[in-house]
């Protein structure tokens, strides 16, 4: 039984389509993030989860029940958004306790609960402030604590972290993190910021203009990205896509650009479908942080490109090379000292490349 | 230091410009009608005569001729006060459903409800006078207050949908998932939060329809009458001598009431024009 499913989805506004056909599953207890640009449809499906929009077509099924015509209030969902959406007019007690008495739940069970989340969710001190007196993190921890009272199948984040500086980010971040540790509750998160996605998730869904790129686990999403979207979406900086051509030299695969001598030989790469290599175009991935100043593995590749920029940022400098004629990024600890204008032996660890075809831009 | 000077000077000046109308108006109820006839329009009353005050009021107290505003005072605050009301909810809940319950062709309505705005008094006489006819309700306070609502809904709408705009969505949609329904949300979720806009509405409802005399004159005569209607009968049909002193009195009293809204709501109301957004 899936905690969450949904099959087929689509979803559009007038003449624009929002959603285009979405298929996604969550087991029990999984944390999905629903990550990619602005207008890429996140938040759309995020609400259509929660049913607070309607479908055109396709199912949602929750527990294996068909919630696509169901009340937003009927579907055991929880909510939490970007603006906090606190009601200005009622203290925060009244706040988190609004949806219970909605629900006619017992006075009893409502000072229980309310008493149980505010102690976990340390609000138990602001019961009685309007959300105007709250500072920024404790109106999230309420917003948090209201979804919370209820108990749901499925929390859904709204973008949660969005309107927090960046310091307190990072530490709502955290508590999220633990929240579902300890709460094991399944999750659907929506957010445009990666770092965010990547500690978060046990699962990561990217999307783009309504469509989903990759589905799966922060590691895979990271090493193995599924097609170019994927591959430059994620990454600070992200990963450096050089175009050229595979030429099979008997038996032995390399990666050139025509109108240069560099050659970089293709050993060990998990093909998808090994047949008609020779000659395709492709573009040859690699992430900055694969690409070192001194030879660290001995399958490591020697390369030698000339270094045309330097970026400091502290504890660590983003350079510049020039690869035939494209740039190629490096990431590299600012202690090192790289001579601009100058060719520099750099080493490609050849175990993280990705390829991907040049036309589909699909991984190969 | 000059500038300084200069400043007050000119704002004295254009205060004094104001309030010169109102003075000549409060001395001149306060005179005898001999002091008035000596024609000195500035000079102080002699004392404080409230003679004219009350005969403004509550008439001379001789039968036929004697119009006097007490009756037709009750008869404004009748028709303002339900006018008001209906006026300011309807269009509280209008803009409610404009904003937050969006529909298709929702543009529209918003649209033909602004050409309310723009219509002006004189070309709807006609229509209304037929359908008051039809429903039974003409010359009655009654006719009066469905015009006045009616004739509101498009200001008060503008009003609560351009507040209602500024309120984030993401409150009803929490609201929805909460479990309250479309009377719920707007009763507990929204009306608590829109005293400023409330105020707004009010002031400028009850100043318009306490001020109006085209349709209290048009749709209302004799004991129906607002007040307005009733002043314009008073001084302008008066046979014998012109008392200016009732007159002015008479003015005032059918203006008081607009002060008093004013003075007691007053602060909210820039604070409601200006307010937008609901932070937090």
């Amino acid at each position: 039984m899936k905690t969450l499913k949904i099959e087929e989805l689509s979803k559009n506004f007038g003449s624009t389509e929002v959603l285009k056909k979405i298929n996604l599953e969550i087991d029990e207890g999984n944390f999905l993030v629903l990550l990619g640009p602005s207008g890429c449809g996140k938040s759309t499906l995020l609400n259509i989860i929660a049913g607070l929009e309607t479908i055109n077509e396709g199912d949602v099924f929750i527990d294996d029940y068909n919630v696509s015509k169901v009340e937003p209030k009927d579907r055991n969902i929880a909510m939490v958004f970007q603006s906090y959406a606190l009601y200005p007019s009622m203290n925060v007690k009244e706040n988190m306790i609004f949806g219970l008495k909605q629900a006619k739940t017992s006075k009893e069970k409502i000072q229980e609960q309310l008493e149980k989340v505010s102690k976990f969710l340390q609000v138990d001190q602001l019961l009685e402030r309007k959300p105007s007196q709250l500072s920024g993190g404790q109106r999230q921890r309420v917003a948090i604590g209201r979804a919370l009272v209820r108990e749901p199948r499925i929390f859904l984040f709204d973008e949660p972290l969005s309107n927090l500086d960046a310091k307190l980010r990072v530490e709502m971040r955290r508590e999220i993190k633990k929240l579902h540790q300890q709460l094991k509750t399944t999750v659907v998160y929506v957010t445009h910021d990666q770092t965010e996605a990547m500690s978060l998730g046990t699962n990561i869904a990217i999307m783009n203009h309504g469509v989903i790129q990759q589905n799966d686990t922060p590691e895979k999403i990271y090493n193995k990205p599924s097609n170019t979207f994927v591959a430059d979406f994620i990454g600070s900086p992200s990963m450096n896509l050089i175009k050229g051509i595979l030429k099979e030299n008997s038996g032995d695969l390399l990666f050139t650009v025509s109108g240069s001598n560099l050659e970089i030989p293709i050993k060990d790469y998990d093909f998808k479908d090994k047949s008609n290599l020779n000659n395709k175009e492709v573009f040859f991935g690699i992430r900055p942080e694969h690409i070192f100043f001194k030879k660290f593995n001995e399958s490591d590749f020697e390369i030698n490109l000339r270094a045309d920029l330097s970026e400091y940022i502290g504890h660590e400098q983003i350079m510049t090379f020039d690869y035939a004629n494209q740039e190629v990024l490096a990431k590299f600890p600012s202690t090192i000292k790289i001579d601009l204008g100058k060719e520099t032996k750099l080493y490609f660890d050849l175990t993280q490349t990705s390829l991907f075809d040049a036309q589909t831009e699909e991984r190969i | 230091m000059f500038l300084r000077w200069f400043l007050y000077f000119i704002l004295i000046l254009f205060a004094s410009y104001f309030i010169f109308p109102l003075y000549v108006m409060v001395v001149t109820s306060l005179k005898t009608m001999e002091e008035i006839r000596q024609g000195t329009l500035l000079s102080w009353p002699s004392g404080l005569n409230l003679e004219s005050w009350a005969v403004a009021w509550g008439g001379r107290g001789y039968g036929a001729g004697d119009t006097f505003l007490r009756p037709y005072f009750w008869n404004s605050i009748k028709m303002v006060v339900p006018a008001v009301f209906f006026s300011t909810f309807i269009g509280a809940m209008t803009g409610y459903v404009l904003t937050k319950w969006r529909f298709k062709g929702d543009q529209w309505v918003f649209l033909f409800l602004l050409f309310g705005c723009f219509i002006p008094f004189q070309a709807i006489l006609l229509p209304m006078a037929r359908t008051l006819g039809v429903l039974g309700i003409s010359n009655s306070v009654i006719g009066l207050v469905l015009v006045h609502t009616v004739y509101g809904i498009p200001f008060t709408t503008l009003f609560f949908r351009n507040y209602y705009i500024s309120v984030p969505t993401e409150l009803v949609k929490a609201a929805r998932i909460d479990g309250a329904g479309f009377f719920k949300i707007f009763f507990k979720i929204l009306l608590p939060i829109s005293a400023p806009i409330i105020v707004v509405t009010v002031i400028w409802q009850f100043t318009q329809i306490w001020n109006d005399f085209l349709f209290g004159s048009t749709f209302s005569f004799g004991e129906a009458a607002p007040i307005q209607v009733a002043l314009n009968n008073m001084v302008l049909s008066s046979t014998s001598v012109k008392e200016y002193n009732v007159d002015m009195a008479s003015a005032i009293i059918a203006g008081i009431p607009t002060l008093i809204v004013y003075v007691l709501a007053g602060k909210y109301f820039i604070r409601g024009l200006t307010s937008g957004a609901v932070k937090g």
